[in-house]
């Protein structure tokens, strides 16, 4: 059996690291602090009210955490025009025919499960690309409608760039509702996603796990054999057509 | 009576008011508090008061369409009832369905010489939605449509008030299915400033702020995104609320007869609106200031809010989901999805070994063989 030959790619640069795991440790806050909000438990029925503020400590950290969550995402999206090319805004927005072929081939061995067919892509693959632009749309959702219902109760300026949200959505009532419905976008967001990075990691050998540790991800050296070809059939093209 | 003044020059208010008796004491006292309700600064008492002898009072129309009466009700038993006397007067107002003496073709004629007489210049108060299905049959006034009518007395209006729910979003008649096609007044009309007053029915007190305002300033009071006076709509009732302190404490009533109910805990999880409501039930109250719906006990069910009896359960501060039955929210669904995605993760888990074992068993022997090289 022959053995593969491995070399490191520097995938995730530390910025991307950082942002995935802040947005992981705001969403946990969010969702958790969210779903009491809507729902609070029935823990405090003795005492007097002056004595405890806990369902006020759990909205203080919600609104934290959607700050973090907030400004997070603005960066993340800065780095998708000046970070390496596995950051960048193209692995999520389709621009070519490539991108929804290559799409299919995904869904075809990592959905249908392709008898033994693994599917190389270094950093997102396209249908992954495509989610997280999905994902992008859910945060950008979960800004507008959050914000929202905070600006009311806000002096905050960044509060207050959403104070025209509420009449926009008829009201706090159907604000309240979408946030909540947003919320659960999220719950199974998460739940797929670390199910498909342990798949990954698990089939393919690569790394994938750990890659949001280092940013290190382990690539064949046939890849990179196979990449110089298809360059070099390129070049050798372009030369003939010229 | 109803009589159409004959010429353009009308009493001012205090006029009004000194001719039926009122004192320069009583006077002062509604300018004092109108100008505390509309949030102006000490100096704003004079300056309605100047208005309110100076000014000519306004000409006022006021409609009534598919609604119950209940803001006229709340506007007369307001805690100053000098303002309704003098908007309600049978000299002050031109026409009103349920207040005015004279009827048919003499009330009709009324209108229209208002109508004319103070083409540009008359505030048109609308009470009520207007129901567009059928050809507007559903509310027919003196041979003409709810709609035809509203269309007329608009083109001529300085500006509209749209009294009420009903006149604001379309209020229970408005519900899902909403079968007469009630249509809140803004949809209706372009071009023509418009004031809405939500609320079922809104408080009295809010009621003789806005119209004060208007007929004395004669501009609009300062409005928010969504319409609505600031001075009285730009606070959810949940900020000014006296049970907010148990809020904060994460203290709520559980169920209407538990301890907590006795206590007067928050009404949060027995359905209380007062989150999303904006509204000012917790400052100016109901009923000349005695008591409002939280304060007897009973949540906020959002009443001056739009769509609020189809936002319900009222008893459940959860939102039904439509499309999954009367009682399922947001978090069941939730939750089913989430076990559905369970299932077809642990499915997807199974078809990789199975499908792809060959691939796996592979990268297995490699590195197992790379771990003997070692
Ligand atoms: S009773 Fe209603 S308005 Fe008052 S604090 Fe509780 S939720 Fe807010
Ligand atoms: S407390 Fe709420 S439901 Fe009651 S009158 Fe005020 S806004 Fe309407």
């Amino acid at each position: 059996m022959a053995t593969h030959a491995l070399r490191r790619v520097f995938v995730w640069e530390l910025p991307v690291r950082i942002y995935h795991w802040l947005n992981a440790l705001a969403i946990l806050a969010l969702v958790a602090t969210g779903l009491i909000i809507g729902n609070p438990p029935a823990i405090q029925t003795g005492g007097e009210a002056y004595d405890n503020f806990w369902f006020g400590w759990v909205r203080y950290i919600h609104f934290i955490a959607a700050y973090l969550f907030f400004f997070n995402f603005i960066f993340r999206i800065y780095w998708g025009f000046v970070g390496n090319k596995y950051a960048d805004w193209k692995n999520f927005i389709p621009t070519s025919k490539a991108f929804f072929k290559e799409m299919w081939e995904v869904i075809r061995i990592d959905i249908f499960l392709a008898r033994n067919k693994e599917h190389m892509a270094v950093g997102h693959n396209p249908l992954a690309g495509f989610i997280y632009f999905m994902t992008f749309i859910a945060f950008m959702v979960q800004v507008f409608t959050g914000f929202g219902l905070y600006a009311a109760m806000s002096q905050s300026f960044i509060a207050g760039l959403f104070a025209w949200v509420p009449a926009f959505f008829g009201g706090d009532f159907g604000l309240r509702q979408w946030h909540h419905i947003a919320m659960w976008f999220f719950i199974l967001f998460a739940m797929v996603h670390v199910y498909l990075v342990f798949y990954h990691d698990y089939v393919e050998g690569r790394g994938e796990i750990s890659s949001m540790g280092g940013g290190w991800k382990f690539i064949e050296e046939e890849a990179f054999e196979h990449d110089e070809k298809l360059h070099q059939e390129k070049a050798a093209k372009k030369r003939v057509k010229s | 009576m109803i009589q159409a003044p004959p010429t353009k020059t009308r009493p001012t208010y205090y006029e009004e008011l000194q001719a039926r008796g009122h004192s320069r004491r009583d006077f002062m006292k509604v300018c004092t508090s109108l100008a505390a309700y509309m949030g102006l600064e000490a100096s704003g008492v004079a300056q309605i008061a100047k208005a309110m002898e100076t000014k000519p009072r306004l000409p006022v129309i006021w409609l009534h369409f598919q609604e119950c009466t209940c803001c006229s009700e709340s506007f007369i038993r307001s805690s100053h009832p000098i303002v309704s006397d003098i908007i309600l007067d049978q000299v002050s107002l031109d026409y009103t369905e349920t207040l005015m003496a004279a009827s048919g073709h003499a009330a009709e004629a009324a209108m229209h010489k208002t109508m004319e007489d103070y083409y540009g210049e008359y505030i048109l108060c609308v009470e009520g939605s207007v129901p567009t299905g059928a050809d507007g049959a559903y509310c027919c006034i003196g041979g003409k449509s709810a709609e035809q009518i509203l269309q007329e007395t608009a083109a001529g209006a300085k500006a509209i008030i749209a009294w009420g729910s009903c006149a604001c979003n379309g209020c229970v008649q408005a519900a899902k299915p909403n079968p007469t096609h009630a249509t809140p007044i803004h949809k209706l009309v372009s071009g023509k400033p418009i004031i809405k007053v939500p609320g079922c029915p809104p408080i009295g007190e809010v009621m003789a702020g806005v119209i004060v305002h208007v007929v004395t300033f004669g501009t609009l009071p300062e409005l928010d995104g969504a319409g609505r006076p600031k001075a009285f709509y730009s606070k959810r009732v949940h900020d000014s609320c006296y049970r907010r302190p148990y809020y904060d404490a994460g203290m709520f009533v559980e169920s209407f007869d538990d301890e907590n109910a006795k206590k007067g805990y928050c009404l949060y999880k027995v359905g209380c609106k007062g989150p999303s409501t904006y509204n000012s039930c917790g400052i100016i109250k109901w009923n000349n200031g005695v008591s409002y719906p939280i304060q007897s006990g009973h949540g906020c069910i959002g009443c001056s809010e739009a769509n609020f009896w189809d936002a319900g359960p009222f008893y459940r501060r959860m939102q039904s989901f439509p499309g999954f039955g009367i009682e399922s929210n947001a978090d069941e669904i939730g939750l089913m999805a989430a076990a559905a995605t369970g299932v077809g993760i642990a499915a997807h888990a199974i078809g990789t070994n199975l499908r792809k074992s060959k691939l796996i068993d592979a990268h297995i022997n490699e590195g197992k063989e790379s771990e003997q090289e070692l």
